[in-house]
């Protein structure tokens, strides 16, 4: 029995490494980074739950939603003077917060902005024609392309090539990662910091937004039943708007701090993978449930760290798909089930 | 009928009367009313005109800068694809976004078995494939490895529906494209495997490898024309299956849960088993157009099946109508040929454009045009009319003629239509509500 298991790993080893053992030794260090990406997943994954809730949509060109909210951060950063040297610029804490800021602040626009965008152009009118299921995900593939190709071929041209193209914007570094303390046996450097801290702030800010404020509430109440949420008097068309914004405006935050983490990842096709993974977070947390979304986010960038580690680096995408699906196989509406309308805490 | 009012100006009663009264229909209407021998005097000669295209080379429709038999081996390829695709999503109403996959397991079976590379070769010493007919014998075993794998993907993933549906497909098609690129000892990794079989037929003394390897021939008779005969004739094998299963217990079942998922259910349809047979159906005519793939190209690596190109397959059903078997074959014509049209052309009936840079913004247009259609005809190019599956399509035309000499009765009377109400599947469905019940009446 031993002896067969051994030979089938000795056989599977050169085709998939199997080393738990790393996993153990890098426990710690793996987690912290691991909250990293699930941070950003998270932030993505509030645009696609929020929609979906409302619009029972898959918003498949919201990658690229955050995809040009990594240009937008790029852009503003560049506005305010700052160009891509090899090496981190060094301001003090204050400076480079309030020059983060600011970079976030263009990020948020630009994405919130193409967001709402994209609402007004491509699902309105369909929405208005009562269109079935399908030709609103077939229209999100075809404005997710539209938006890639801009990007590639057209924003080039607009810039004069200073953004946009086929490779990647040369990295703008305003943070050096620098190792603050440690968690265990894992470094925690500044960039993490940031990006784990601003992310659980605007997380919370998000979470307060949708159970405490008016607005919040209307954007339950068309989740959970449009119908009598108009007669109520709530403008669902608002709602819907409200709802795009929010996401983009999480995808423009999560895209700056995806820069920070991955300097190089500011490129046309940037988005797409990171947007299919956030999908797998909403899914996974439960789709159209907000807590369920930055739950699910966290969970997928730690094991998704861990997977990798375990069966290495070139797996790590496949760890993604595979936790995804059997997740789907034993519990369909995700961990914390699917319910923006009937979230009440 | 109903309450005799004037017509309005600029709404003809006919078409009111009639929702489907397009030139497409109207061809339809001809095309059905023929008796089957005239269908086949009509359409084989079609068939052979199609067929001899790259032969041609008739000016305007021959691209300039690629070979026209490699762009129409290509469009083989994806008409294939499409009909398959046609299955699953215009069908049975699955949305997979991770046909790809399939497409690459039947590339990659092929290879495997053929490539001197791949560690599984069956071609060299040793080996139970013969030289020259390894791709023909390849052939089968794709198709079935593919069928196999659809049926394990679609067994634990069928369960689910709509979107969730659409992302693990989309996950799996990323889950066979990553294992191709990390397997390095089995497939190559992101070298690939080169050197795959394929048919050595015609062999000449100027075409010492036959007429299907990739350098044979020249002008207009090159090995993609030769791939492209290959390939219509896939295709006309795969019309003849997926057609006969459209008119069976299994294409009712497929419409039925299309338009109804729970209500086919509750009617008694086994839902579960038809979306299974609509996906293994699907996954093994993908394979075939893979084993083409890999046979035409003699390469594969990873970087082909990516999920922009599954996209791409998408496109070619949705632009050319989801459940129309010739309307997803134009939509695959359209998809590939117009960025190669453009390509390399510098005018165009003397208007000097920039081809190349056109052909290169393609996927642009792609999404342009998805987004448009989707506004403007959801249902395609060429849409679907699944009606009266029951009664088979004699009856159908046979009542048709009956409404037609009804027309006249009824030309006072105006019929109120909504117009277009909804949209997509459900509105060529819900259009032809009403001829339908007419039809079955006369019946």
């Amino acid at each position: 029995m031993t002896g067969g298991l051994l030979h089938t790993m000795v056989v599977a080893e050169p085709l998939i490494g199997f080393d738990v053992a790393a996993l153990g030794r890098n426990f710690w260090a793996l987690t912290v980074d691991g909250l990293t990406y699930g941070s950003v997943y998270a932030l993505v994954a509030v645009g696609y739950t929020l929609v979906y809730g409302v619009l029972r949509l898959i918003n498949f060109a919201h990658s690229e939603v955050f995809m040009l909210g990594m240009f937008g951060q790029y852009a503003a950063l560049m506005l305010l003077g700052f160009g891509p040297n090899g090496d981190a610029y060094d301001m003090g804490i204050v400076m480079t917060v309030l020059y983060l800021g600011a970079a976030m602040i263009g990020g948020m626009a630009i994405s919130g902005g193409v967001a709402v965008g994209l609402e007004r152009v491509a699902y309105r009118p369909l929405r208005k024609r009562g269109a079935p299921s399908l030709v609103f995900l077939i229209t999100a593939i075809g404005a997710s392309f539209v938006l890639q190709e801009f990007v590639h071929f057209v924003l080039p041209r607009l810039t004069g090539g200073t953004l946009g193209g086929v490779n990647a914007q040369q990295p703008i570094r305003l943070v050096e990662p620098e190792v603050q303390f440690q968690i265990g046996s894992a470094n925690v450097t500044n960039v993490t910091l940031i990006i784990v801290v601003s992310a659980l702030l605007l997380a919370l800010a998000t979470d307060q937004f949708i159970n405490r404020t008016k607005f919040g509430r209307g954007i339950r109440a068309v989740a959970q039943d449009p119908v009598t949420a108009t007669l109520m008097g709530v403008s669902r068309e608002r709602i819907i708007m409200l709802t795009f914004l929010i996401g983009g405006i999480l995808a423009g935050a999560a895209a700056l701090l995806y820069t920070l983490r991955v300097p190089n990842g500011i490129v046309y096709s940037g988005g797409f993978i990171l947007g299919i993974k956030a999908f797998c977070a909403a899914v996974l947390g439960g789709i159209g449930n907000l807590r369920g979304a930055l739950l699910g986010g966290l969970l997928l960038g730690v094991m998704e760290n861990y997977g990798q580690v375990v069966f290495g680096t070139e797996w790590r995408d496949v760890v993604a798909f595979v936790l995804l699906i059997l997740v789907l196989m034993v519990r369909p509406t995700g961990i914390l089930g699917e319910s923006l309308g009937r979230a009440r805490a | 009928m109903t309450t005799p009012n004037a017509p309005t100006p600029g709404h003809s009663t006919t078409t009111g009367l009639r929702p489907h009264s397009g030139v497409g229909d109207a061809v339809r209407l001809w095309w059905d009313a023929q008796a089957r021998p005239t269908q086949w005097a009509l359409g084989l000669p079609l068939l052979i005109l199609i067929a001899l295209l790259p032969i041609l080379q008739i000016p305007v429709l021959t691209t300039v800068g690629t070979n026209f038999g490699g762009v129409m081996a290509q469009f083989g390829m994806y008409a294939l694809i499409a009909i398959g695709l046609n299955v699953v999503v215009g069908q049975a109403g699955l949305l997979d976004l991770g046909y790809i996959g399939f497409y690459a397991i039947g590339a990659y079976t092929v290879a495997l078995l053929t490539s001197p590379s791949s560690p599984w070769n069956q071609t060299g010493d040793g080996g139970w494939l013969s030289q020259d007919w390894a791709w023909l014998a390849a052939l089968p075993i794709a198709v079935a490895i593919t069928a196999l794998s659809g049926l394990l993907i679609g067994s634990p993933t069928l369960r689910l529906r709509g979107d969730y549906l659409a992302i693990v497909t989309l996950g799996f098609g990323e889950i066979v494209r990553l294992l191709a690129d990390n397997l390095d000892g089995i497939t190559g990794g992101g070298r690939g495997l080169a050197q795959v079989a394929y048919p050595r037929a015609g062999v000449s003394e100027t075409n010492p490898n036959g007429v299907f390897s990739a350098g044979s021939g020249s002008g207009a008779l090159n090995s993609g024309v030769w791939w492209y005969w290959l390939s219509i004739v896939l295709i006309v094998i795969a019309l003849l299956f997926v057609g006969n299963l459209e008119r069976s217990r299994v294409g009712r079942s497929w419409v039925a849960i299309r338009e109804d998922e729970d209500a086919a259910e509750i009617m008694g349809v086994p839902t579960f088993r038809f979306k299974l047979w609509a996906f293994v159906i699907g996954a093994s005519i993908g394979g075939a157009s893979g084993a083409l793939y890999a046979g035409q190209v003699q390469f594969v690596n990873p970087t082909n099946f990516n999920v922009i190109n599954s996209v791409l397959f998408l496109c070619a059903v949705v632009l050319g109508g989801q459940g129309n078997k010739l309307g997803v074959i134009l939509g695959a014509f359209v998809i590939v040929y117009l960025p190669n049209f453009f390509l390399g052309r510098t005018e165009i009936f003397g208007i000097p454009i920039d081809g190349t840079q056109i052909a290169e913004y393609r996927y642009l247009f792609f999404g342009i045009a998805l987004m448009v259609l989707m506004v403007f005809r959801p249902q395609g190019l060429l849409p679907v009319r699944q009606k009266l599956l029951t009664y088979g399509r004699e009856l159908y035309v046979a009542a048709r003629r009956t409404i037609k000499a009804q027309d006249s009765e009824l030309q006072d009377s105006s019929h109120h239509r909504t117009g277009r109400g909804s949209t997509g599947r459900d509105s060529t469905g819900r259009d032809s509500t009403g001829r339908d019940s007419t039809a079955k009446e006369q019946a």
